[in-house]
This record gives C-alpha cells, structure tokens and sequence, in this order.
C-alpha cells in the first residue's frame, strides 16, 4: 500500500499490544449501519501511471511559457529566478509545521521576519503579517478590520474600478454586516467620505491599470475621520511612490507577482501592511525579535492574543493556515532581487507597456485610454474584444482580457499587460496580430 | 540542526551588489514623471549564493517531516509524496492563467472537476466546491452557507451556532465573521457533546440556532457515538449541522459524513489530502454539502458537459470567498494522491493511523495519564502533569533534545496539561516505539532530575524565548 | 491573593474605588495572578461612557486575552497612560500604579451593590 510504512507482520504485533483481534476493532465507535461504506472510486495508480495522466493533462491548457502573453487582469507573468523553486522545495521549508515551537522552527520564523522587513519597506509600511489566502482576501480582512475599528461608522467607499473579483469576494464577506458600500469613480480623491465613514478604498494601479493620485484620497479619508486603505501591485512600488508615503493607513497587494507562478489562480499570496498604530488590530500572524535566556536573538510568534486559538469568538480574524510557502518564495525573490533587481523589473514592465501602448495605438481602428498607467492599459478595439482574444489566443498570442468577460456591456475594450517577460519582437506579433485580427 | 546565529539578509547586504540578471531593455525608454517616482528603496543587497547560502542555513534551524517524526495533534502531520510536487510544477498548470477561458485552460477544469467529484464521492456529499483556500476558510464559506440557506427560508432571525467547548478557535471566530454568534456546548463524561445540555441550549433559543459546528472525531481523538442522534436534535430545532473535516484522516473509507446527518463540511486538503503544510500553508479547503444546500455553494465550479469542461456560478451562490477558483496548486497535489490511493488505499490509511494511535497510547498509559481512556481514533490526548513543578511544556520541551518534535500543548483547552498526540499513518513501528520510549524515559525524568526537563531544550539554536518582552515592545521589522 | 478592602468587586474581577468624586477601576491581584505577564492593556476613550458590565478594554497576556467589563455605570474622566510603555504595572501593583481608568459614575448606587473583599474572596476561590 503506498505511503503505510508498517508491514502485516507490524501491524499484528500492533493490534496484540492494542489488545483486539483485529483493526476493525478500532472504529466500533461509527454507527454499524454506516461503517465501511462503498467508496466509488477509481482504482489506485502508481507513481508512474499518475504522473502520465497529469502530463497529459497539463498538456491540454494554453500557458504563458509557449505564447506571446500579454493577459494580467489580476495575474501576471513575471520572470522567476530558478534559486526561488530550488530554496522554497527544500523539505525542511517545505514539509515544516507552522512555526508554533519557535526552538525547532528558527528556519521559518526568521524567514517571515526577513520577509515581514522586505515587504514592509517596499509597501511603506510598519507591520506586515505573515500573509493571507490571495490579494482579494487580504483586501477584503483589511476592509473588515477598518469596519471593526470604525466603530458606528458604516460606510466603506470602493473604486468602481477596483477588480471585479475583489469586489465579489467583498461583497461575500460582508453579506451579513449592516454596511454601506458606496463606489466613486477615477481617483479616490472623487470618494465623499464623511462621519459615517469607515475607510474609502483606493487600488493602486486600478483593474484597468491606472494610477490615480493616491495623496489626495488620503487626504480626504483622513479629514473624515476614516482610514484610507490601498491595494497596491508591489512590483510597481519599487519604482513609484509607496502607498505608505502617500497616506496610506493599510496596504494589501497580490504577491503572486513576487516569484511565484500564476497556477490558474492560486495559491498566491495576500499581503497586508498597516501602521503601528493599528498593529493590534491586524489579522493574521506576525513574527517579532524576542531574546533567549542567554541574549541569543531569536524569533517567534507575537501579538498572538488577536488570533483564533487564543481569542475564539472574539478573534480579529479565523485566519489559521495561511500562504506560508507562498511567502517564503516571495521572500527569497525580493532577497535575489533586492534593490537593484526589483528596480530594473519594474523599469522594463514600465518601458515595454509605454512602447507597447504606442505601438498600438498606431494600428488603425486601435484606442489606447488616456491616464498614467504602470504596465497595464485598455485599449478600445473596432471589432468585439472577445473575438480578437478567441482568435489569437488559438495562434499562441494571448493579447489580453476582453472586458466583456466582467461587463458584458464593454464589448469592444480589451485590456493588455506587458511584463519584463515580452521582448520587442514579441510586442511586434501582437501588434501585427491585433491588426490582422480586425481584417 | 545548524547551531550558527544567522545575521538578517539586511545586516549582509553589501551596496551594488546583484543576484539575478535581467535582459537588457529593447524597447525605447520612457521616462517616469517625477511626481510617481519614489525615493529610496531600502532592499537588501546580496550576491545569489549569498542568498543561497542564507536559506539554506536558515533551512537546517528547522525541523520538518522529511527530517523528524512530527506527532502533532491536529495537524495530520503525515509524509507527502514527493510525486505531488513534481506534477504540481508542471509548465501546464504553473504558467496557466484563470481568465484565460474555458477553451484553453480544459486540463486544469477536468482536474478540478474530477477532483471535486472524488471527495465529494469520499465525502457523501451531493455537491462541492474548491474555491476555498484553508481549512478556517472553508468553514467561513460553510457557515455563510447555513446563513444564505436560512435568509433564503425567511428565516434570517437564524443566527445563533453551537460549538463544543472542545472545538478548534476557528469555529467560534469563524461564526464571529459570518454574523453569527457563538452558544458554547459543554462535553460529557465520555468526552462528546453532552446530549442534555444540547437540548437545553436548543429549547433556549427556540426559532433562533442556525446550527452546531461539529468535529467527529473530535479533538480528543474521540468518535462521538451519538453523531446521528446529535443530528435529528438539531435538524428537529430547524438547524443545520456543520462537520468540521479537520480530523477526516481518521474516517477516510471508513465513514461518509454526509450520510450521517452533516449537512455542509470541509476537508483541509493540506492535512488528510497530503499538501506539504509549507512552514504555514497553503491549504486548501473543499467543502462538500447535501441536496437542499447545494445551490448555496461558492463558486465558480467546474461541471462536465458531454467531454467538455466549464465553469459555473450555482444559482443562489454565497459568492466569491477568494479570487477565481481556489489554491490551484494544492488541489493538484490532492488530485495525485487521491488517484494514487484509490478506494481501497483510503481504507487502508485510516486503519493505520487509527492503529498507530491506539499503539502510542495503550504504550504510554502507565506513565501518562490519558483523559479519556476509552479507545481513540487517529489522536489522543494525554496530561503532562507527572510530577510535581513539571508542566507539559517542559515534556514538550525535552523531547525537543530527543529529536522528536513536540506534539500539541494545551489543547484542547478542556483538558488541563494537554499533550495531543496524532502519528499518522506514514509513520512505522519503529519510530513510534522511539518516540514511546523517549516520552517514558523524560517521565522518569520529570520525577529524578526535574532540572533537566525545565532547562531544555539545549541542542537548538537557540533556547526558550522571552516572549513576555516580545510581545510589550514588538520588533517586527528589521531596523537599520 | 491580595485584597484591597477599600475597593469593590465584579465576579468578572474588575475593581472599584471610590476616589474623591470619581472612581478607580482595575482588575484584582487574583485576574493579574491568572493572566500571568501582562503584555498589554487596552485603554477606553476619555469622555466615552458605559454601562455597568459593558466591555470598555482588554488585558492582553502571551496566551490569553481577557475582557474588561464596567463595574460602574459612567463617563471615563482619566486613563492610566503609563500601562502603554509598562504594562507589567497591572501586575506589579494592580490597585496601585497598575490602576487602568477613572469614571465619574453616573448610578454612584451600584457601588454598594458590588461584592465587598470579603464576599469577592470567596468568589475568586472558586476559580
């Protein structure tokens, strides 16, 4: 039997120290009448076998490493060092619990620390956590803590273009709280956040990519008396202002574009920041320098007294297993990177979408919208965007989202992402591609 | 383990140093206006076999499973193919993309789907979902479930859930988050839920209990006999039960929830489905439901239409709980294993980790007090008060310096001194007679030389943290 | 366990003591005792107001965290901001230094209806 070590002969010396005849014994706890039940399940494979069927069908998905790719909206294609995968698949990272008994887990906790440090500086933040199920979760808990802290205070102000997907994952973590989500459109400095405001929301580039002026939103929120929350790509942080710097009281972002592979959807990484001030407000778990009893530096789980297992019914958050892995790959990324590294990738994302955009935008019956944008913009198209996506994507050039896919009254707006992972040549297909596509 | 203090990568970082390299740009540039452009960027920088270097040091200040035996209660800490990771990295699922449409993206649909069928089938559940990224996150989704389900009856007044004192913290903070508040449910002599004080708490809030969130076998290690009975109390009082599937790996092949009464339930993939538990995560939380919920479900799922695959949104879907369609990553793993186990090898895992339960314990007894005496299932749990002055976190503390990571302390909380212990099914006789002997010698221990237990552990990095100071005067950041 | 016979008592172990016109609110040396080391004290705002048993803070430990519930109906007039760089004063000196807010009651009658030291002794042994 695969991955039961003890043999018949262990398992009979077993049951005679356990005193029953034999292993069914065990379980006469479970009703008689539902006991054993018929599992109709296929039959068991061997390694081989599995790893045959996988192969084939991982083979049947269009994927960013055999096309010309320009898709985010969300997700996004960004060049991975091969030492990430190399330290990340370490067994002692890899297949360690969560790092409760801090003497055995040195490894993991000062991992989170360095990565608490790293994400901290590039969001402009002074407490980050150890992380959350994905971007959207990690805004929507950060929305949740600002309504908590907000006492009386009920309305959230959201961008009309914050991502389709966060708003729904919102919306569902909100469904049973007697809250007002009211929505601005363009910059958050357009909100009208007033007393009965909790926090107004700002996404930093927005889901069409564009970067509004964050300062002034905080600004507004502050004079309100509510908190000003961003949602931030960090790639693009480390070339544009922080969100910090800009008034931010908590910052959440996607960390999937920190080293880790877009794996249809997850796992991914939510990282949320906040400011001192709010740190005991925070979900999720946060590691701290403690000392042992020889002045050693060590590190461990602190402010724990927010968590579930402590706090119960009265917890800032459920939150328990979270994206450890997940951030320990984003860790070792930003440490490979580091400065000059993080720099240059945001620096070829903002060259290549410019150069993109204008490429584009010469091709007849092509719009690009107006606005300062980081590596993401719309594009207006003279033929339905869904027919353009349809027909390259089956010629490997996978030139965007069609917005229809999220509002089904945008038919002709396609929105296109250029990453450090499109050369020059492969900017050309697409827009030889968009061209050929509307004949 | 690597004794050596490690400096933090901002204390080796050394200016113009670089540990990747990038393509050159080959496109005109395009200047950032002044009014976007940061300042500083205070990043770390290093050399890549520095960094290598780094983590890898850093690596061997941990214990895992592929270096010791982990018996933690609660945690399923069991031995993860390491085929899992390999298909889990394929190129075809990696560099795949959630919007890229049902028509390019047909094998991972067909993984969903026919993952989500298996436990389900596993589960006796009439439908599921794999949206959910965690255990704690699946139970949000479970209860956001039994919320919808009660609204959508004009019954929204339906917002009280009983937990059983014995419960994880994720229960009672869950229910908080969904809206809902919590009645606490005490346990009987046996260690299950006490059927008299469950009617009382039903009778007390008449119209008003949405439903019990419910672990079987509980964290006790125990199978609550009455689980069928428990039920029809709460489906009489217009509740729904919830199953909280932390503890599946005992039941898998043994025992279908779904036919027992649970009406919505979640499995932690990344505990009985063998995802690494990656030093915290990811996981992933399926949750399977019967017929009268399954509209509720979170979504999007995948369905099978002729030989295609797509994905839809149930009728009076819950909504989203995570962006697009849950931890991809985890539900691959979860996928090899559950075909490479098949039916029979279900069966055959619960049997084992039963077995090696009751093994550890019918050995300890005599040396340990165990709570609940009776028969367990895949954990049981002990009391660490064997001598005067020691406590269970000395035990725990010292077996450290046997090698062996410590098992769950302190909980759960019902039982004073806890010690949790779960070996799981990968685990071989051997090391659970080392194990055994090792926690019988630090009893003797804990009566001769108390000292040595109070002391440990020794053989570690570093030793027993101020945790105190830690939390009064948090550094949480690196401070240059 | 230490008492303070001057103050009055919740079961849920807050104190009270009359102090000129306001009055003293803490937890006893039996909550400190439990709790074990203190590493932080929620404070209420100056100028808000609860009612008796209304949570209006919370004592956190490493391991556990405790609510705080009003023993008296008031407007909190001072808070003890020393707690923030030294919340180890609750447990050095819980009536003392370790004193967490002053209330200018507004129903100064449910003080007597408060268990007195000896009353309270008996109930904290029951924990």
């Amino acid at each position: 039997m695969p991955f039961i070590a003890n043999s018949e002969a262990d398992r009979q010396a077993m049951l005679a120290t356990v005193g029953v005849s034999s292993v069914e014994e065990l379980f006469t706890d479970i009703p008689a009448s539902k006991r054993f039940p018929k599992l109709d399940l296929p039959q068991g494979l061997s390694e081989l076998e599995i790893t045959r069927e996988l192969e084939s069908m991982a083979a049947k998905n269009v994927t960013a490493s055999t096309c010309a790719w320009f898709l985010g909206a969300g997700a996004y294609n960004h060049f991975i060092p091969a030492a990430v995968g190399a330290i990340a698949s370490r067994g002692e990272f890899l297949t360690a619990y969560t790092p409760y008994q801090p003497e055995v887990s040195q490894g993991t906790l000062q991992a989170i620390f360095e990565y608490q440090s790293m994400a901290a500086e590039l969001l402009g933040m002074e407490v980050v956590n150890a992380s959350h199920y994905d971007g959207a979760t990690a805004l929507a808990e950060a929305v949740l803590m600002a309504f908590n802290q907000g006492g009386s205070r009920k309305k959230v102000f959201l961008p009309e273009t914050l991502h389709p997907e966060y708003k729904a994952v919102i919306g569902t973590y909100f469904a049973a709280f007697d809250v007002i989500m009211a929505e601005y459109q363009g910059g958050p400095a357009n909100a009208a956040p007033d007393a009965d405001t909790c926090c107004v929301v700002a996404s930093y580039p927005d889901f069409q990519g564009e970067i509004h002026d964050l300062k002034a939103g905080a600004d507004r929120a502050h004079t309100a008396g509510a908190l000003f929350v961003v949602h931030a790509d960090p790639i693009m942080c480390a070339i544009l202002k922080s969100p910090g710097e800009l008034g931010a009281d908590i910052v959440t972002a996607e960390g999937q574009v920190l080293g880790n592979a877009m794996n249809f959807g997850g796992p991914w990484l939510g990282m949320m920041g906040a400011t001192a001030k709010l740190m005991r407000k925070m979900p999720g778990r946060i590691v701290g320098q403690a000392q042992d009893h020889e002045g050693r530096r060590g590190f461990v789980l602190t402010l724990t007294a927010r968590e579930q297992h402590i706090r119960r019914e009265k917890a800032v958050s459920n939150i328990c297993s979270n994206q450890g892995l997940v951030m320990l790959q984003a860790c070792v990324y930003m440490a490979l990177m580091g400065k000059r590294g993080l720099q240059q990738v945001a620096g070829l994302c903002w060259n290549k979408a410019h150069y993109a955009a204008t490429e584009i935008g010469k091709v007849p019956g092509f719009k690009v919208r107006k606005g300062e944008f980081f590596k993401e913009f719309v594009v207006s198209t003279p033929i339905p965007a869904a027919e353009i996506t349809q027909k390259l994507s089956r010629r490997c050039i996978v030139p965007g989202l069609a917005l229809s896919k999220y509002d089904p009254g945008r038919t002709h707006e396609l929105l296109v992402c250029v990453t450090e992972m499109s050369t020059k040549a492969q900017i050309e297909l697409l827009v030889t591609g968009l061209a050929e596509a509307t004949k | 383990m690597n004794l050596v203090p490690e400096k933090l990568l901002h204390e080796m970082s050394s200016p113009g140093r670089i540990a990747v390299s990038l393509p050159a740009c080959d496109v005109p540039e395009t200047p950032v206006p002044a009014g976007l452009r940061r300042g500083d960027l205070r990043l770390p920088e290093l050399d890549e076999l520095s960094v290598v270097r780094h983590f890898t040091r850093l690596s061997q200040k941990n214990y895992s499973i592929d270096t010791h035996f982990y018996p933690l209660g609660s945690c399923t800490m069991k031995y993860n193919p390491k085929v899992n990771e390999l298909v889990a990295n394929l190129h075809g699922w990696r560099d795949t993309h959630p919007l890229i449409g049902d028509e390019f993206s047909q094998g991972a649909l067909e993984l969903i789907y026919k993952l989500q069928e298996g436990l389900r089938e596993i589960g006796g559940f009439a439908a599921a979902s794999l949206q959910p990224a965690a255990g704690a996150h699946g139970e949000l989704a479970g209860v956001f479930i039994m919320r919808a389900y009660h609204v959508a009856r004009g019954e929204a007044r339906r917002t009280k859930i009983l937990i059983p004192d014995s419960a994880h913290g994720t229960n009672p903070a869950t229910c908080t988050m969904a809206g809902m508040t919590t009645i606490p449910l005490p346990s009987d002599a046996e260690g299950g839920v006490d059927l008299h004080a469950l009617q009382v708490a039903l009778d007390s809030a008449t119209g008003e209990i949405a439903g019990i969130m419910i672990t079987n076998p509980n964290t006790l290690g125990l199978f609550d006999r009455n689980i069928e009975t428990i039920a029809k109390m709460v489906h009489d009082a217009g509740g729904l039960v919830y199953g909280d599937g932390a503890n599946m790996n005992a039941v898998t092949g043994v025992f279908k929830p779904g036919l027992s009464g649970i009406d919505v339930m979640h499995f932690n993939l990344h505990k009985t489905f063998s995802t690494p538990h990656g030093g915290g995560g990811p996981g992933a939380g399926f949750v399977g439901v019967g017929q009268e919920l399954m509209d509720f479900l979170p979504g999007p799922i995948a369905a099978k239409n002729g030989n295609k695959y797509a994905l839809y949104m149930p009728s009076r879907s819950i909504g989203s709980v995570k962006s697009f369609y849950g931890n991809f990553g985890v539900l691959v793993r979860a996928y090899a294993y559950m075909r490479m186990l098949g039916a029979e090898g279900f069966r055959r895992l619960a049997e084992n980790a039963v077995l090696n339960a009751n093994y550890i314990k019918v050995r300890l007894e005599g040396h340990y007090k165990v709570k609940y005496p009776r028969r367990c299932m895949h954990e049981f749990v002990a009391m660490g008060d064997i001598a005067p002055g020691i406590h269970t976190l000395d035990i725990a503390k010292r077996l450290i310096d046997y090698g062996f990571h410590p098992p769950t302390i302190y909980f759960p909380l019902i039982v004073p001194e806890a010690i949790m212990i779960e070996p799981t099914e990968t685990e071989n006789k051997e090391t659970l007679d080392a194990f055994v002997e090792v926690m019988i010698k630090i009893a003797d221990e804990a009566k001769t030389t108390p000292d040595l237990l109070h002391h440990s552990p020794t053989t570690t990095p570093i030793g027993r943290l101020d945790e105190v100071g830690a939390a009064r005067n948090p550094v949480l950041c690196f401070k240059g | 366990m230490k008492i303070d016979s001057a103050a009055r008592y919740q079961a849920s172990h807050e104190f009270a003591r009359k102090d000129g016109t306001v009055f003293v609110i803490g937890i006893s040396d039996h909550a400190q005792e439990a709790l074990g080391d203190i590493v932080f004290v929620e404070l209420p705002e100056v100028g808000k107001t609860f009612a008796k048993g209304q949570s209006f803070g919370v004592v956190e430990s490493v391991k556990a965290a405790s609510d705080l519930y009003m023993p008296i109906s008031g407007t909190v007039t001072a808070v003890n901001d020393a707690l923030g760089g030294d919340p180890a004063l609750v447990n050095r000196d819980c009536y003392g230094l370790g004193w967490i807010a002053k209330v200018e009651a507004t129903k100064a009658g449910e003080f007597e209806g408060l268990l007195d030291a000896a009353a309270y002794e008996k109930e904290a042994g029951k924990d």
